[in-house]
Parts: structure tokens; sequence; C-alpha cells
């Protein structure tokens, strides 16, 4: 796997750089202008952001049932990235929303549990870096609540009033639209298997020297 | 009369004499300094009594979408080349400290 993650990062790459030349293609909205072609990379970023919640949530639960060690690796992976994509989806909102609804922020449900579940990515790693003896547990269970938020998330802007767009929106964009979107998508989405792999074997790396460590000095 | 009720009388007179002289002097003046704040209020921009909706924006008042486009897309593009960077040192070292422990354990 780690021999394929070279190729992808050099694909997706290749991809995110041809990117806006497919994106300028694309026709305007009608209401939004220019400044709708955020969506492009904004979308790929907050699904992955919601994905990484859920491998780092499953993992966590592995760890913390199962004992499974190497899922606890996966976790902290997903944990990082979710917290990385986090970030482009709430620089990226904000910076679409200033000209489409004339304000970087609103309080609506689906911005403030966005914003939470980032914060709890922020939080587990916190816990991870100083939390000490038993953080791994901890921070296992801080997954799974940020795990929960995920569906809470993604049906939040149909159920509550917002501006945030619904989901339906994508589901039924114009092929023009829809060709740029999908290729912005499966150029994020091999960035993030590329990058969770890597992330991954250097967690499971250190775990070997740690054991190596703990070897010697029993020795 | 007597003289100090006739001195008195005198100088009742004067003082009204007095007073509606100061008024007749003083009364143009005051209405130079009222109308010269009157003219001062209408000099002032007048507060609002209500807000009117415009349908054009001022292009003053309008953000260019492709600085925000491109702040987007900048942003994107650093924050991933920052993390891969971040992620190729930590591997990197992590290589280096588990290739320098496996060989003092052989």
């Amino acid at each position: 796997m780690r021999t394929l993650t070279t190729p992808f990062i050099a694909l997706s790459a290749g991809m995110l750089f041809v990117a806006p030349w497919i994106i300028n293609g694309a026709p305007y909205e009608s209401t939004m202008g220019l400044v709708q072609k955020v969506f492009y990379f904004h979308f790929p970023s907050a699904i992955l952001f919601l994905a990484a919640a859920i491998v780092c949530g499953i993992n966590s639960a592995r760890f913390l049932f199962w004992r499974n060690q190497r899922a606890d690796g996966w976790a902290v992976a997903a944990a990082e990235l979710g917290f990385l994509f986090g970030a482009l989806t709430l620089v990226t909102g904000p910076l679409w929303a200033r000209k489409a609804w004339g304000v970087w922020w609103v309080w609506d449900t689906r911005l403030t549990m966005s914003l939470v579940l980032f914060l709890i990515f922020a939080g587990y790693m916190m816990l991870r870096k100083y939390g000490g003896p038993g953080s791994d547990r901890l921070g296992a269970g801080m997954a799974l609540f940020g795990m929960a938020n995920v569906p809470f998330i993604y049906v939040s802007v149909n159920v509550w009033r917002t501006l945030h767009p619904m989901t339906s929106v994508v589901p039924t964009l114009p092929t023009d639209m829809g060709i740029p979107l999908w290729f912005c998508f499966a150029a994020f989405t091999m960035l993030f298997i590329a990058l969770l792999n890597l992330r991954a074997s250097l967690e499971h790396q250190r775990a070997r020297v740690e054991a190596l460590y703990l070897a010697e000095d029993q020795a | 009369m007597s003289v100090v009720r006739r001195v008195r009388k005198v100088r009742r007179v004067r003082a009204v004499l007095v007073a509606l002289l100061a008024f007749v002097l003083t009364a143009p003046l005051c209405g130079v300094g009222w109308s010269s704040v009157a003219l001062a209020k209408e000099d002032q921009p007048q507060p609002p009594k209500e807000f009117v909706p415009v349908d054009d924006i001022p292009p003053g008042e309008q953000i260019p979408a492709i600085n925000l486009v491109a702040a987007a897309y900048g942003f994107v593009w650093v924050a991933v080349s920052g993390y891969v960077w971040s992620l190729a040192r930590r591997l990197k070292s992590v290589e280096a400290e588990l290739a320098d422990l496996e060989s003092k354990k052989r």
C-alpha cells in the first residue's frame, strides 16, 4: 500500500493543478456569480472532513472495545486529517459566504456543529500529544462523540432554516457543473487516502520505536 | 412726599429704564446667536430617520469575487503542501530512529 502512496499524491497534485482550468470552464451560478466557484474545493473538503470523523470514530471503537492497537494508529491519522480538511472547509466557506451572504459567518446549525467537530479534532490531537498515560482511551471516547456529530451536520441544512445550500444541490447539479465537482472530489479523495495511509504508517512506526525502546529498557 | 420716598421712586424708574434698555440692546444679539445655532444645525449631517434600500450596490462597497476565490484556492494549496511537507519530515525522522534502533539491536 505504501508504494501506491507516492503515485496517489502525485496524481492528485496533478489533478488539483489542472482543476482551476476545468473549474474556469464551468458556468457561473445565476445568483452568486464567480464566488460560487469556491464550491468546487469547499464541497470535497467538507465531505472528507466528515469522512475523517467516521474513520476516526470507527477505529477508535475498534481500539476501545477490541483493544486493537493498530486501529488506534488509524484513528490518530484520521483525526489529524479531519483537522486539516476541517480547516480547509472552515476557511473556504466564510470566503464564499462573505460575497454570497454578505457576512463571514452565521451561527446556524451546520456551521456551528462543523466548528464543534473541528474543535473536537483539535482537542483530540492536544489530548494525544500532552495527555500522558491513558490519553489514548480518553481520546477514543472523544472520537466517538465526534462521529456522532456527523449525521446531524449532514441533515441539519434540510431540517433547520438556514442560508446554507441544502443537500439536494449536489444531486441536481447540471452536467457542466457536475464534471468539475466530481473531478475535484476524485482528486481530494485520492489525496485523503494517500495522506491517511502515510500518517497511519508514521503512527505504526512510532509504536515500533516505542516497543524497541521498551525492549531495550527491559534487557 | 418726603425726599427719601422721591429718591426711591426715581431709582425704581431708573432701574426699569435700564432693564428696558438692556433688553432692547441684547435682544438682537440673542437673535443672531440663536439663528447662528440653527444655521450650524442645518450644516451638520442629519441623522437617518429611516433606512432606504437600494437595488444596486455602490461600486465602492462591492468585494471583487476573484480575490475571495483566489484566497480560497490559495489557502487549500498552502495548507495541503504544508501538511505534506510536515508529514514527510516526521516520517523521515521516525524511519531514521527506527533504523538506528534496529541496527543497535543486531
